[in-house]
Formats: structure tokens, C-alpha cells, sequence
């Protein structure tokens, strides 16, 4: 059985006018069906160009990037996204928002189909009666709920999360965490989270990744126990707080701050 | 939910003696009454003739005098003024998304759009004027497109530029085409610039209507009534015509406005 998601020996340089950059220099990656992988390291380290790989939005120089065993040679519908930006239509209400991607990869299904889905997701983030709503009149958190469900609602098998909770305060953050966990409970998919929170990554995923500085490799990969849901309480247990330190450590070698 | 905003009732559209009373009839009322009155007054206190400065109590007459013709040229330099800016909007936008899309194609019209731009327009009446000899209608619907298309053009070429990554993302990702992308984000998201550069091109399209009336001498339009009032030394006449403009420009831009609410009302938010 092939892993849902497998990253072989990627490199990759942008070009830029002062000759070429290089992001990526061996990178590697594994996600069983319904893993769920937190990839943290340092800032500019290559991370969102690891998600537009996946999501098959370009193509690496070298190695390969493969979804169920198949190479990825563009973008596919069995993909879903999202950022820290919600990026909402302001000229869409919240319900047809969610509905975008039905539009482009449903395009059988009838739209009060795709709107009872649409209504299911948001019943499942907790926006229930927020549809008719525009993007301005919903706060920066529940914005990013509505995002979570649109990146969702064509059931993707892959779901790539690039620092979307980023720009939340705190206790915004965590109520979304928790919501995390009831959506991936209910709609189960394979996931790729960018992160640059370490208590989100151990609280979210069951697989952390380390990248090393620019240009990224795989520099240390940590398994996170009681994979499942689990409630905050857990992010105060000595075992993560053993886990916070390795990655904490991690994270000061890939910043050239500390000895290997 | 913790958070709750407070939601501000949408304007559901009231009646029409609600809309006569409202603010935002009577302000606007209010003002023009306050400058016509200052406007009589000026005249009034300086003893000015009407050869020096025609007062608002000698436009009725004008205007009872030329009734007739005052309807037909003003339903000319209307149509043509439309016209003109109906065609500066397919060009504009087809010229922004050509440059919007394509940084080679914005580096290599841009000089070239602005020295355009940058050409007197009353310079090129004689010109357009001597070049299509005759054909009063075209010339000047000419001379009003291409008075107004440029605002249009970069309005929409820096909207579509400008737009941010993450939002053809979310599409392409998904195996979208180009042109998905652009009916569904790329175009919407560039609305309310388009109106923006809109509401200027509006009225850039009425001078270029009256530029060509008033200097081509082929006997259509305000612009054209108002060179006659001209040649007979009829100055109430020549107030009654700017007037007149005055009052298709506010029109016009009023039209624009309504269609802007209905097509990029979302991106209004109320103050506060």
C-alpha cells in the first residue's frame, strides 16, 4: 500500500535576477491515509513552497512528489487548501463562498446539494446561520472557519493548511484547534499543516517534521503519541511538554543556534 | 459563539416620499439652492450685464426660447457621449486585462498609453475632424472615446495585477482554467476600481463630446448650440447650455453610481 502522500528527495532554486535560489535540498516526507503531518522549521525556509508542490501548483527541479503512488504532474481536484489569509469573496455571501470549490470539481451536483453540504460544514465549525452573512460582517476568527469548510466541501483527499490560524489571537487559536479535531472526526481526510506554532503542531498532528534552515531538508522527525482527538489539557502533561523541548531544540539547530 | 458582531440593518429601499425627506436628497438639494442663490446675488451686487455674466433669472427664458432645440441636442451630445464611453469601457477593459495579465505586454503599452493620454485631446479634434471628413456622429464619438478610455484601462490592469496569489490559488488548485478564474475572482475583485475609473470617465467622455461640438462647426449637439449662442451674442443661451451639461454630466454619473451599487454594492461598508 502506497502512503497517501510521499516527498522523495526534492530540490528545488527559484530563479531569481541574482542567480538561483535554492529552497529546497532533500526533502522527504511521508503521510499514511488520514496522517495528519505538522511541518515547523524556520522562517523563509521553504514551507509554502512544500505545500504548492503537494497541491500540484509547480513542479520541482529534481526527486519526486507523489499522491497515492501517482506522480504529481498538476493541480487536482482531490486537493483542498487553505491559508492564513481566509481569502473570502467579499462579494459572496459566507454559503456561497463555501460552495466555490463545488462549482469547479461538483459541477453534477445540484446547487441545493451543494448548498445542504455547504450548511452541514458550517453546522460543524459552528457558523450555523452565519450563510447569508457577508465576509466583512464575520470576525477575523470565523472568517477562517468559513475558510476551513470551503477547503473541505468537495471532499478532498489531501487537505493542505498553510499557517491558517497564524493570524488569530490566542484563544481564537485554540477554539479552532478543537474544532480541527471535531472536523477531521467527521470528514476525514490526510493532512499537511504549516505551522509556526510547536504547541499547535503536538496538538494537532501525529507527525511533526523539522525542516532545517534555507535551503529546507528533513532535519528531525518527531512521533506524537495518543494520536486522536484530544482536549487542551494535554498541551500541560510533562510528556508534551518533553516533546515542546525536542522540537524547541530542534528548531535552535535549524536556526544555527545550537549544536546537533 | 463568543463574538457576535452587530449587525447594522441593510437599507431595505423605502418609499419615495421617504427618499424626498432623506438626507441624502435634500443636502444635495439644498446646496445647489444655496449656489444659485449666491450666483444671482454676485451678479447682482456687481450690476453685471448679461455679456459679462449671465445671472440664473435670464436662463428660464433661454430655456423657454430654444425648448425644442435644447431636447434634440441634448439627446445628441447624450447618445454620443454613451456611445463613446460604451466604447472606452469594452477597450479600457480589454486593454487592462491584456496588461493586467501580462507584464510584457504592460511594460511595452504603458509609455505608450501615457504619452497618448498626455496629448491635448482639443489638438486632435482638427485632426480626427479633417481625417473622417463628414462624419459628425463617428468623429465625435471618437474624440469622446478616446478621451475617457485610459483611466479605465489602468484601473483594471492594476486590479487584476495587484490581485494576491491566494486568491487564483484556491482555484487553481482545484484544476480551474484561466478564464474561471477570471470570471469568478480575477473580474468581481476588480469591480469597484472599475467604477471608480468609471465615475471618471463619465464625465471625461462628456468634455470629449463637447470638445469636438463646439470646435468641428457641423450643427449638432449642445456643444453646437452653444456656439451659435456665441456668434449671436446670446449669453443667457450660452449659460442655459452649460447648465444644461452640468446637468446630463450629473445624470450620467448618477446612472454609473446606481450600477455600481448593484454590481459592487459589497465592497461599501458602512463607517463606524
Amino acid at each position: 500500500m502506497y502512503p497517501m502522500i510521499k516527498i522523495e528527495g526534492v530540490r528545488h532554486a527559484y530563479k531569481t535576477p541574482a542567480g538561483p535560489l535554492p529552497v529546497l535540498d532533500g526533502l522527504e516526507l511521508s503521510v499514511d491515509e488520514g496522517g495528519f503531518v505538522a511541518v515547523v522549521g524556520p522562517s523563509g525556509c521553504g514551507k509554502s513552497t512544500l505545500t504548492r508542490l503537494v497541491a500540484g501548483l509547480m513542479k520541482p527541479d529534481e526527486g519526486k512528489v507523489m499522491l497515492h503512488g501517482e506522480l504529481v504532474s498538476g493541480p487536482r481536484s482531490t486537493v483542498g487548501m487553505a491559508f492564513q489569509n481566509p481569502v473570502m469573496l467579499e462579494w459572496r455571501t459566507i454559503l456561497e463562498n463555501i460552495m466555490l470549490p463545488l462549482e469547479i470539481v461538483a459541477t453534477k451536483m445540484s446547487k441545493a446539494e451543494q448548498r445542504e453540504r455547504a450548511n452541514y460544514l458550517l453546522e460543524l465549525v459552528g457558523l450555523e446561520g452565519f450563510g447569508d452573512k457577508r465576509p466583512s460582517e464575520l470576525s477575523g476568527g470565523m472568517r477562517q472557519r468559513a475558510s476551513l469548510c470551503r477547503s473541505i466541501v468537495h471532499k478532498p483527499e489531501v487537505l493542505i493548511l498553510d499557517e491558517p490560524f497564524g493570524a488569530l489571537d490566542a484563544f481564537t487559536r485554540e477554539d479552532l484547534w478543537q474544532t480541527m479535531h471535531k472536523v477531521k472526526e467527521e470528514e476525514p481526510f490526510t493532512g499537511v499543516l504549516i505551522t509556526h506554532d510547536l504547541r499547535e503542531s503536538i496538538f494537532l498532528a501525529d507527525q511533526v517534521v523539522v525542516l532545517s534552515q534555507r535551503p529546507a531538508r528533513t532535519q528531525y522527525v518527531l512521533d506524537v503519541p495518543n494520536t486522536g482527538p484530544r482536549d487542551l489539557d494535554h498541551l500541560y502533561t510533562a510528556e508534551a511538554a518533553d516533546m515542546l523541548n525536542i522540537l524547541r531544540h530542534q528548531i535552535e539547530v535549524a536556526q544555527g543556534r545550537a549544536a546537533a | 459563539m463568543a463574538y457576535v458582531p452587530d449587525m447594522k440593518p441593510r437599507s431595505t429601499g423605502g418609499s419615495i416620499a421617504k427618499f424626498l425627506t432623506s438626507r441624502a436628497f435634500l443636502a444635495p438639494i439644498i446646496a445647489m439652492v444655496i449656489f444659485v442663490a449666491l450666483w444671482e446675488f454676485l451678479v447682482w451686487v456687481n450690476d453685471w450685464p448679461d455679456y459679462v455674466m449671465a445671472s440664473p433669472s435670464d436662463l428660464p427664458e433661454a430655456y423657454a426660447d430654444y425648448w425644442g432645440l435644447f431636447i434634440k441636442y441634448g439627446w445628441q451630445t447624450l447618445w454620443r457621449t454613451v456611445v463613446g464611453l460604451i466604447l472606452a469601457v469594452i477597450v479600457g477593459l480589454l486593454l487592462g486585462m491584456i496588461m493586467g495579465f501580462s507584464r510584457l505586454m504592460r511594460d511595452a503599452l504603458y509609455p505608450l498609453l501615457v504619452g497618448f493620454n498626455a496629448i491635448p485631446k482639443a489638438t486632435v479634434v482638427p485632426i480626427v475632424a479633417l481625417l473622417f471628413v463628414g462624419a459628425h456622429d463617428f468623429n465625435t464619438i471618437l474624440i469622446a472615446f478616446m478621451i475617457s478610455f485610459f483611466p479605465i484601462a489602468v484601473s483594471v490592469s492594476i486590479g487584476l495585477s495587484t490581485l494576491e496569489p491566494e486568491y487564483r490559488d484556491i482555484l487553481r488548485a482545484l484544476g480551474a482554467s484561466q478564464a474561471t478564474i477570471f470570471w469568478k475572482i480575477a473580474l468581481p475583485k476588480t469591480l469597484p476600481e472599475f467604477f471608480g475609473a468609471l465615475k471618471v470617465a463619465v464625465t471625461l467622455a462628456f468634455i470629449g463630446t463637447n470638445l469636438m461640438e463646439i470646435v468641428s462647426p457641423h450643427g449638432r449637439g449642445l456643444g453646437a448650440l452653444f456656439d451659435s449662442g456665441k456668434t449671436n451674442s446670446d449669453y443667457p443661451l450660452m449659460f442655459a447650455v452649460l447648465i444644461a451639461l452640468a446637468v446630463l454630466g450629473i445624470v450620467l454619473y448618477y446612472v454609473i453610481v446606481a450600477l455600481e451599487k448593484i454590481f459592487a454594492g459589497w465592497a461599501e461598508r458602512s463607517p463606524g
